[in-house]
């Protein structure tokens, strides 16, 4: 569906093919209904994909959907929640309500990524090689410089790592700034640069590999000093490290620059309509840079978190693997591009892909081998659903139509 | 007209409802054989949507229509079509690289045995209407090689030849030049003489006084009026539309020009295809006058204004603004400079239309304090002039927080206009200050900016709308193909000021 202009299937046909006036009423109809579906639209999205993912697991496996996605829910750990669980059961729900809030915080600082880019009209797709970057340089500093301050050690790799991030998708900025790259092309080539330096860097005899084991390719692991505390669980087993607070302070300043600064005004000025904001003004080349280059950051800053809160070390497999931060854009989208969206969104994606590790299923309710599939099922439907957003709120309309009648 | 002449079309009581809108109320509406009906209206007044209903796009919720003494059902446009009833709508639905011929018979086309076009019969059928009822179009030409204008009766002509005996013309000078509106009325003209019955939608007084028989007025969706059109004035139409006394000629003092404040000399501007548009313009423009630019859409008129603005850059030749050189400022050095600038399309450019009113307000300011302070938005003060300015410039329909793209044509250009104004510029540049306003609110801004001349502003004011330029300025420069072909007193007439406009007083003008 590439004109959204177009009413979906079923909608009453113009048989004219006559002007924006005739169609009018429908696209305010639409209009109405996209400021009213704030929330509503997005729950729909998501509940949406839900259906459709669970028709697939009836259909290919003859599981009941609903077992397995209560069996998600509890892999994630989302039952902590409810106060009647107690005992061991608690303490498993605890360990993977921790497991899914640290893939939240990865999620939502590259759903932020996204979404900020979005709000100057930028499409940044580039997250993946943005964390990437952030991450090299995170598990380079933090395998370095032992026994200098935690504190200082912590603060300086998760800066290289914001910095990187934002070198790397600023180089997008520029490239669109002045000649007019277009920046889903450019961050898709910078990608691949990434994963290629890395795979350089950490495999065999390159210069960041594994010192002590020749034929691993792996960095070095970071120094006791540069990991992040665990606030919450043990830190042997992987408990909650306090990057997710770094996510919270991300979501706060996301909506700071955004509704509270001039940077944030021009930001989405040039987003909403480039060719006012150049009448106003306002210097467009200049806030596409920096849209990327603040995007760009936050997905550095995910690497980061990422290489000093858990992982400890880059492997040449992980870096040509992850793609945590593409699932940054289905969060953004899902989210709406905003604070508060993208933060629930994270959670829901984080549970998601916790609820349905291997580790986490029961193999009698749903073979876990399938269970990332589905994952991967639902956050397409999930970006299909958004794109076609259309199609949701054309449904919500319909429904609200037949009750009076 | 005469009485006796019978009625062809009748709408009856047409109520039709949209969510939170009663778009027609009770209207009722008939068309004579033979005569011009105007439907005149404000935007937004129900023009449109009664036109929709006659040709089958919307049904009514309430009411009937009849065509020929018999009800009829118009469930779509070609049912419409059937019971004779043609449209020609503002925007043309023509294929550009198709013949005149063909664009007309498609859908409809004459064929050999039943599968073959059979284009020379088309040619034929074309030429024969075309002929009858004096239209002069080639059937042969190619769409995208024909003038607006032309277009326009192809339009006509793809109705005459589908059997139409009612035809709607909605808006249909628009995007005509005023030579080309005469024509159009002179085949208007001749299409009633052949007992062909015309629908004239418009909100220009003027035409429809000149005309129509009868005009039918419409305020908000209900029928105020239908009066014959001989003995109507334009002042006495406008406050049936408008609902209240509404003063059409501007009330001005003799201007006092002072000082130069907007200077240009010399200025050659290239358009994005590398094409001259401004060859060598000079204006000076002083304190306490409207220069008036007027000209045919495309000669030049929107380069000048882009590179006065700092959107484009000049190729040579300077613009002064009080006696700063900001030829090659960016749009924001010439905002320091003293300038304002009400853009020409206030949507694509004047407005962050997903923007409150408030930070509209605020596009050329932000970076500053009060906005704001070391990069931090101050949106309570944002408000604060919003609601200041809202209040001061009438601006209906919302307050501070409302989005702008939510308000209505008029009020949108208020928001425009107050912004500018506010920031006090010392000269100011009003590019179609009305395109697209109602009589009501281009009263509020021709207004507005002879205040703004009287407060000691220099002000150009460029504009398409002859009788605009000739109300409003103090003196009229006439551009053609990029250069100022004349200089007018505003005691000039439209006929002088549209020869000059095509080229015609070119040589011979003693500026």
């Amino acid at each position: 569906m590439s004109d959204l202009d177009q009413p979906p299937v079923g909608a009453p046909v113009d048989p004219s093919g006559l002007g924006p006036e005739v169609r009018q009423p429908w696209l305010e109809r639409y209009d109405v209904a996209a400021k009213a579906g704030g929330l509503v639209a997005p729950v729909l999205t998501a509940l949406l994909a839900f259906a459709v993912g669970g028709l697939v697991v009836l259909i290919t496996t003859g599981k009941n959907p609903l077992a397995t996605y209560r069996a998600i829910f509890e892999g994630a750990g989302f039952n902590w929640f409810l106060p009647w669980v107690q005992g061991t059961e608690r303490q498993a729900a605890a360990f993977n309500m921790q497991q899914t809030l640290i893939i939240t915080t990865t999620l939502v600082l590259t759903g932020l990524a996204v979404a900020f880019a979005f709000r100057c009209g930028l499409f940044n797709i580039g997250g993946q090689g943005q964390y990437i970057t952030g991450a090299i340089f995170a598990v380079w500093i933090g395998s370095s410089f032992e026994g200098l301050n935690p504190f200082i050690h912590v603060v300086f790799a998760a800066v290289a790592g914001a910095l990187c991030g934002a070198l790397w998708a600023g180089i997008a900025g520029i490239l669109k700034a002045t000649v007019g790259a277009h920046e889903v092309i450019s961050t898709i080539m910078l990608n691949w640069i990434a994963i290629w330096i890395g795979v350089f860097l950490f495999g065999l005899g390159g210069p960041l590999q594994n010192d002590r084991q020749e034929f691993v390719p792996v960095s070095n692991d970071i120094v006791e000093g540069a990991k992040l505390p665990v606030f919450w669980g043990d830190p042997v087993f992987q408990g909650l490290h306090i990057g997710f607070f770094v996510a919270i302070a991300g979501l706060i300043i996301y909506w700071l620059i955004l509704s509270r600064t001039t940077l944030g005004y021009g930001v989405k000025a040039v987003g909403f309509n480039p060719e006012a904001a150049r009448y106003g003004g306002i210097n467009v080349p200049r806030n596409y840079f920096l849209a990327m280059a603040i995007s760009g950051a936050f997905a550095g800053v995910a690497g980061a978190m990422d290489i000093l809160g858990w992982q400890f070390r880059l492997g040449q497999d992980t870096v040509q693997q992850a793609t945590i931060a593409f699932v940054g854009i289905a969060v953004a989208l899902l989210g709406r591009n905003t604070a508060i969206g993208v933060a629930l969104a994270a959670l829901l994606f984080g549970g998601l892909l916790t609820g349905t590790s291997t580790r986490n299923l029961d193999p009698e309710i749903f073979r876990p081998e399938l269970a990332s599939n589905l994952t991967l099922l639902i956050q397409g439907l999930v970006v299909l659903f958004v794109g076609a957003d259309v199609i949701v709120l054309w449904l919500m309309s319909r429904v609200r139509r037949r009750k009076p009648a | 007209m005469t009485d006796a002449a019978p009625t062809v079309l009748e709408m009856r009581h047409i109520t039709k409802r949209f969510p939170g809108t009663v778009a027609n109320d009770d209207v009722s509406f008939d068309l004579r054989k033979g005569e011009v009906h105007a439907l005149l209206g404000e935007n937004g007044a129900g023009k449109s949507t009664l036109m929709n209903i006659l040709y089958g796009l919307y049904h009514p919720d309430e009411g009937e229509i009849r065509i020929a003494d018999k009800q009829v059902q118009l469930g779509s446009p070609s049912a419409a079509i059937e019971a004779g009833v043609g449209m020609v709508h503002q925007h043309f639905m023509l294929i550009p690289v198709m013949t005149v011929a063909e664009n007309i018979v498609l859908g409809d086309e004459p064929r050999h045995a039943d599968v073959f076009l059979d284009i020379g019969e088309a040619n034929e059928r074309v030429r024969e209407i075309s002929d009858r009822f004096g239209l002069a179009v080639d059937p042969k030409a190619r769409i995208e090689d024909i003038t607006v204008g032309q277009q326009q009766r192809v339009e006509i002509l793809k109705a005459l030849y589908r059997n139409a005996d009612i035809l709607v013309l909605d808006e249909p000078t628009a995007v005509l030049t005023p030579q080309e509106s005469g024509e159009l009325f002179g085949i208007v003209r001749g299409l009633t003489e052949q007992g062909k019955s015309i629908i004239f939608i418009s909100h220009k007084l003027n035409e429809v006084t000149e005309i129509a028989d009868r005009i039918t007025v419409l305020r908000r969706g209900k029928m105020i009026d239908t009066i014959p059109a001989a003995g109507a004035t334009e002042e006495s139409l406008a406050t049936l539309m408008v609902g209240r006394e509404v003063t059409l000629r501007v009330d001005k003092n003799p201007s006092n020009p002072t000082d130069t404040l907007l200077e240009v000399r010399d200025l050659h501007v290239f358009d994005d295809r590398g094409i001259e548009k401004v060859r060598g313009i000079s204006l000076d423009i002083r304190a306490g006058e409207i220069v008036g630019l007027a000209g045919i859409d495309g000669n030049g008129q929107t380069e000048l204004i882009d590179a006065m603005t700092g959107l484009r850059r000049a190729a040579s030749g300077t613009v002064t603004v009080s006696g700063e050189d900001v030829t090659t400022a960016s749009a924001h050095g010439h905002f320091e400079a003293g300038l304002g600038h009400i853009p020409e399309d206030r949507q694509r450019r004047g407005l962050v239309l997903e923007f409150s009113i408030a930070e509209n307000f605020a596009l050329h300011d932000y970076q500053r304090t009060p906005d704001s302070r070391f990069g931090w938005l101050f949106p309570a003060r944002l408000i604060e002039r919003g609601a200041r300015l809202i209040k001061e410039y009438d601006v209906r329909g919302g307050g501070p927080h409302t989005r702008a793209g939510g308000l209505s044509g008029g009020n949108q250009q208020k928001v425009v206009l107050a912004r500018e104004i506010d920031r006090d510029p010392q000269a100011l540049i009003a590019a179609q200050p009305t395109r697209g306003l109602d009589v009501g609110a281009i009263e509020f801004v021709h207004r507005r900016l002879v205040e703004e001349r009287d407060e000691g502003r220099a002000i150009l004011l460029v504009s398409l709308e002859l009788d605009e330029v000739l109300s409003l300025s103090d003196r009229i420069l006439v551009i053609y193909e990029g250069e100022i072909v004349g200089e007018f007193t505003p005691d000039a007439t439209e006929e002088e000021l549209g020869v000059a406009m095509t080229g015609g007083g070119r040589g011979e003008e003693a500026a």
